[in-house]
């Protein structure tokens, strides 16, 4: 899995997209998105994901269970 | 802009001959009250070196006197914010509403800077540009320094100045320094954890999100180190305080002995602003904001050696045009893009060496009607509102008026204590009826209120509630109009004509600030 960022409630203030260690989020039309390719969960960086960390918002950046669960190599 | 704005450079003295007269003056020359605080930092080179006065003289924050003539502005080029306040909620924004963390459009530095210039091109008297967020400006180091090399670079007779919760500035205090940031603010609501934990909800400190008292500790113990890093580096620092009663208005006279010990230039206590409207904890949990009387007791608790500014109008961060008054609405991107903007230099100094000979009239004129007051003596305070649009002059029509200027009259002479927002009365030429009694609620600790001009409803409608209209002094410098009437009305009171009264508290406004249209 990886996390998404739910666009209705992001405010676009840019505050995870230097936190990422992943560089995996970018800004895409006012509010950001986070390259599922690219997140790791933060799984061997940091104890928590770092977006759910700094966001202002609560629940907005979220599991996407699209994607199967992050495997640390 | 008005005509007169322009004159040509031969016409007007150099401005070294200026600043020997600022100094013959005693810079803002407040001699009266306890002129520590009168003029935020009044006193000028009388209680202040030179090298510190040169940084706050025409700086509208950091000298009341100054606010009356310079202008400020801030751009929203920092929207990422590392804590969460109970009283800041910036995901909702509303151009018709003023305070801070909200804001209408985030800038790119570019941007920024491009705005910077075309503002200083139209207000001359713009000599200070803030970044104040809408996040933090210490949680965007990247966009914040890049703003300020810049504009230093384009325009280096600007003032760079930044506020900041503190949780990161220590890590930037030697960029700030290297970038000649003048100016720095630090909000500090608290020194003690256990108050603390009830205004932070969250930081996100080293990588990690801490809540309660760990993260009110860790917040406190990086704001006062930070504050003595500036201190040590020479940098002026203000320290901004939200008034919250119940939660920390006892507590910020202790906040104001820490800061005060670490060698803060200025406190500014601010009442807390909270609606439900806004979506704020605070708002929502149904936590009020202090009354007037409530506010100047603390500030008057917390004056002694320590200045203290009155004359917050606790701006959006991306506010622009003297305090008091916002002209952002003009200068947005789109605006901003279709502007040929040439920056000049010339013209910018030629208007502020004209500012600089108005305000030293302002000065000679009080200290002339403050020699008349000589002699008198009486334990009689009162406080006046005044309806100006700067200049340190009553020139503002009381139906015009977006706010009033508060000012303490006692035998040491006028001294500035505040300001009170109203609605406008007077919207498109009728009177309002509905917004009198909230105006009259807004200057209801008063005794009379100084304007240019005034209706004639309004006019028995304040002298029913007791509030002398005064129109007498129309177009008159304001502290010498004041002290005028402060003698008239001691002489009134020792012929027996009048009885003095005292005047009840007054509301602070807390809703949405509708802007002059």
């Amino acid at each position: 899995m990886a996390y998404k960022i739910v666009s209705s409630q992001c405010t676009g203030c840019s505050a995870c997209e230097p936190e990422c260690p992943n560089v995996a989020i970018r800004e895409k039309n006012g509010t950001f998105v986070i390259d599922p390719a690219k997140c790791t969960e933060c799984l061997g960086h940091f104890d928590e994901p770092q977006c759910v960390a700094v966001c202002p918002v609560d629940d907005t950046c979220v599991i996407d269970k699209s994607y199967p669960r992050y495997q640390a190599a | 802009m008005e005509p007169t704005a322009y004159v040509g450079v031969q016409e007007i003295k150099p401005l070294q001959q200026l600043l020997d007269k600022v100094a013959e003056h005693k810079g803002c020359g407040t001699s009266g009250g306890s002129g520590k605080s009168s003029c935020g930092s009044s006193a000028g080179p009388a209680d202040m070196s030179p090298e510190v006065w040169e940084k706050v003289k025409n700086h509208p924050c950091y000298s009341e006197e100054a606010h009356h003539h310079y202008a400020r502005m801030h751009v929203a080029v920092a929207p990422a914010c590392n804590i969460q306040c109970n009283y800041c909620n910036r995901k909702y924004d509303c151009a018709n509403e003023s305070r801070p963390g909200v804001v209408s459009e985030k800038l790119t530095p570019e941007q920024a800077s491009k705005k910077v210039l075309a503002v200083a091109s139209a207000i001359p008297q713009m000599t200070v540009l803030g970044i104040a967020g809408p996040g933090d400006p210490l949680a965007n180091p990247e966009k914040t320094f890049k703003t300020f090399e810049l504009i230093s670079k384009t325009a280096p007779d600007i003032k760079l100045c930044l506020s900041t919760n503190g949780l990161t500035l220590p890590d930037h205090v030697e960029t700030i320094k290297s970038f000649n940031v003048d100016h720095v603010t630090i909000t500090i609501n608290m020194v003690d954890p256990e108050v603390g934990q009830h205004i932070y909800p969250w930081i996100y400190y080293r990588n990690k999100r801490w809540k309660g008292i760990d993260a009110a500790r860790i917040l406190s113990e990086r704001q006062l180190l930070g504050l003595e890093m500036l201190t040590e580096a020479g940098i002026l620092c203000k320290v901004n305080s939200v008034m919250i009663p119940g939660i920390n208005d006892q507590h910020l006279v202790e906040v104001n002995r820490a800061v005060k010990s670490r060698g803060a230039f200025l406190h500014n206590i601010m009442p807390l602003i909270s609606a439900p409207e806004h979506g704020t904890v605070f708002g929502l949990n149904g936590q009020r904001g202090p009354s007037a009387q409530e506010l100047k007791a603390l500030q008057d608790a917390c004056e002694g050696e320590m200045n203290m500014m009155r004359h917050c109008r606790q701006c959006r961060a991306d506010a622009v045009g003297l305090l008091g008054e916002d002209r952002s609405a003009e200068f947005t991107t789109e605006k901003i893009d279709a502007m040929a903007v040439e920056y000049d230099a010339t013209t910018r100094q030629a208007y502020q060496e004209l500012v600089e000979e108005q305000r030293q009239a302002k000065v000679a004129a009080k200290q002339a009607e403050l020699a008349g007051l000589a002699g008198a003596e009486s334990d009689i305070k009162l406080l006046i509102a005044v309806a100006t649009k700067g200049e340190g002059k009553v020139n503002e029509h009381f139906g015009h008026a977006s706010e009033f200027q508060v000012y303490e009259l006692s035998t040491a002479g006028a001294k500035f204590v505040g300001h009170r927002r109203v609605d406008l009365y007077c919207q498109g030429g009728y009177g309002e009826e509905d917004t009198l009694p909230t105006v009259i609620r807004a200057i209801n600790d008063c005794h009379a209120v100084f304007v240019a001009k005034i209706g004639g409803c309004p006019r028995d409608e304040l002298k029913a509630a007791g509030i002398e209209p005064v129109d007498r002094y129309a177009y008159e410098f304001i502290e010498q109009s004041a002290i005028a009437y402060f003698r008239d009305y001691l002489a009134q009171v020792a012929s027996g004509e009048i009885v003095h009264q005292p005047r009840g508290d007054a509301d602070i406004r807390q809703g949405a600030y509708i802007a002059a249209a």
